[in-house]
């Protein structure tokens, strides 16, 4: 077995034009900046993203949406981007808006091999046009789908050669979720060691679910709202 | 008439010992400055935090710890990380005691809207849909008229709607109303404000009944 790749470039070397990503990150916080920019330099095209957020313009998707590689974004929140507006309002760009929980369902969902849940997020809203839904105990909830990706692409703090992953902060959100949904699962760590330096008690994500692993480097880890207290 | 940092004042006076407390963006992260004395509440953050702290001293930034804002924050002993399914499972689950949040319009069945403004940018929901659909206790905090004097409290909401029949008292800079199966019913007036004031702000189906206390900030 061996999950190690050199870097982001051979790790993604075939994904291509049309597949769907996972991106795991909340904002610019605990997304696989590697893999992102490797992405950007193979030219890939037409992709669709499942991420909570699209990035900032110069920085994270929103390098990918710069380069218009992206055909759609599914986000719960993509606030902070004047190139993903100018994409959305000239239709250039297919955005589909779905409630954080039921993102984070969805993919949990799909690592539980599980094809759908049931969840009250958006009922009497237009995030319920056109979906099933069923009253459980007198409330009604609706039917989501399980997410279906080519890829998840994920970054964590520590990572080991069988694909064992701890992250550190709230740089987890998506990125456990996404890393057990992906079809092929990649992910890039600040720190790749031997198997046996994790405690398996410590273990966020079973390598089990990472197919491909690879120490990240030059980590900007990029702060979008640094705020401080006197 | 209160400001905003009143308005979270107010607001602050509604936590219990004990309450896990998810506070939105705006005037609601400022109820976390008012939290009483003497009283444990714990903070949840939904991107994967309880316990989360003010924000942190200039130089001790930590780019893996942040809030939903994507504000740069600290945790407090005893805080707890997790993943965002947790997070919202815990939120759907109705662990979480009250939920604070800010609204465009409130109508007086409990319906709101807070996400969408068609016609100009739409920035998504985040997690405001979950939020709303599971919390057991939901205060809005809001000014009562928008920047074109418009009531915000409604009989029924004109803008794209985050949840229906779900918000359960609305704090404004002028009252204190619940929102009961009858509509509005104002509980408090601001310093200052008279009873009058509130009823010509105030669109959807008012209930009076009595004398109106001034409210303790």
């Amino acid at each position: 077995m061996n999950k190690v790749y050199n870097n982001a470039e051979e790790a993604i070397h075939d994904i291509t034009n049309g597949d769907i990503i996972m991106l795991g990150g909340f904002g610019l916080c605990g997304i696989p900046e590697n893999c992102i920019s490797a992405l950007e330099k193979k030219g890939v095209n037409e992709l669709t993203c499942i991420s909570n957020n699209a990035g900032v313009d110069d920085f994270g998707i929103g390098l990918l949406l710069k380069k218009k590689q992206l055909k759609k974004m599914i986000a719960s929140y993509v606030g902070e981007n004047e190139e993903f507006e100018r994409q959305l309002l000239s239709g250039e760009l297919e955005v589909e808006l779905i409630p954080q929980g039921t993102l984070a369902s969805r993919c949990m969902a799909s690592g539980y091999g599980m094809p759908a849940i049931f969840t009250p997020a958006g009922v009497g809203t237009e995030v319920a046009e056109g979906k099933e839904s069923r009253i459980f105990h007198g409330k009604e909830y609706l039917l989501e789908y399980a997410f279906e990706a080519d890829f998840a692409l994920v970054k964590a703090w520590k990572g080991d050669r069988f694909g064992n992953l701890i992250y550190r902060g709230t740089a987890r959100n998506f990125n456990p979720l996404m890393a057990m949904a992906g079809n092929i699962t990649i992910a890039e760590v600040e720190e790749l060691v031997e198997p046996g330096e994790l405690d398996p008690n410590e273990i966020h994500t079973p390598g089990i679910y990472v197919h491909r692993i690879f120490q990240g480097t030059n980590y900007e880890k990029r702060i979008e709202q640094r705020t401080v207290r006197n | 008439m209160l400001d905003k940092n009143q308005i979270a004042q107010r607001i602050a006076r509604e936590l219990k010992d004990g309450y896990y407390v998810n506070l939105g963006i705006g005037i609601p992260t400022l109820v976390a400055n008012y939290i009483p004395d003497g009283i444990t509440v714990t903070l949840q953050s939904e991107n994967g935090l309880l316990g989360m702290g003010p924000f942190p001293l200039k130089g001790k930034e930590d780019a893996d710890l942040i809030n939903a804002g994507k504000q740069t924050i600290t945790t407090l002993p005893g805080s707890a990380f997790f993943d965002s399914a947790v997070s919202f499972g815990m939120i759907r689950a109705g662990k979480v005691d009250l939920t604070v949040l800010g609204a465009m319009e409130v109508s007086d069945a409990g319906d709101i809207a807070s996400w969408k403004i068609p016609g100009k940018l739409v920035k998504g929901m985040g997690g405001a849909m979950d939020l709303v659909a599971s919390a057991k206790n939901i205060i809005v905090a809001m000014m009562h008229t928008n920047s074109k004097g418009e009531s915000k409290l409604l009989s029924q909401c004109k803008l794209p709607l985050t949840g229906i029949k779900c918000v359960k008292k609305i704090v404004t800079n002028l009252a204190v109303i619940e929102i009961t199966e009858r509509g509005f019913v104002l509980l408090e007036k601001a310093p200052g404000v008279t009873v009058d004031e509130i009823r010509n702000a105030t669109v959807g189906k008012l209930i009076i009944e009595g004398d109106i206390p001034e409210m303790l900030i």
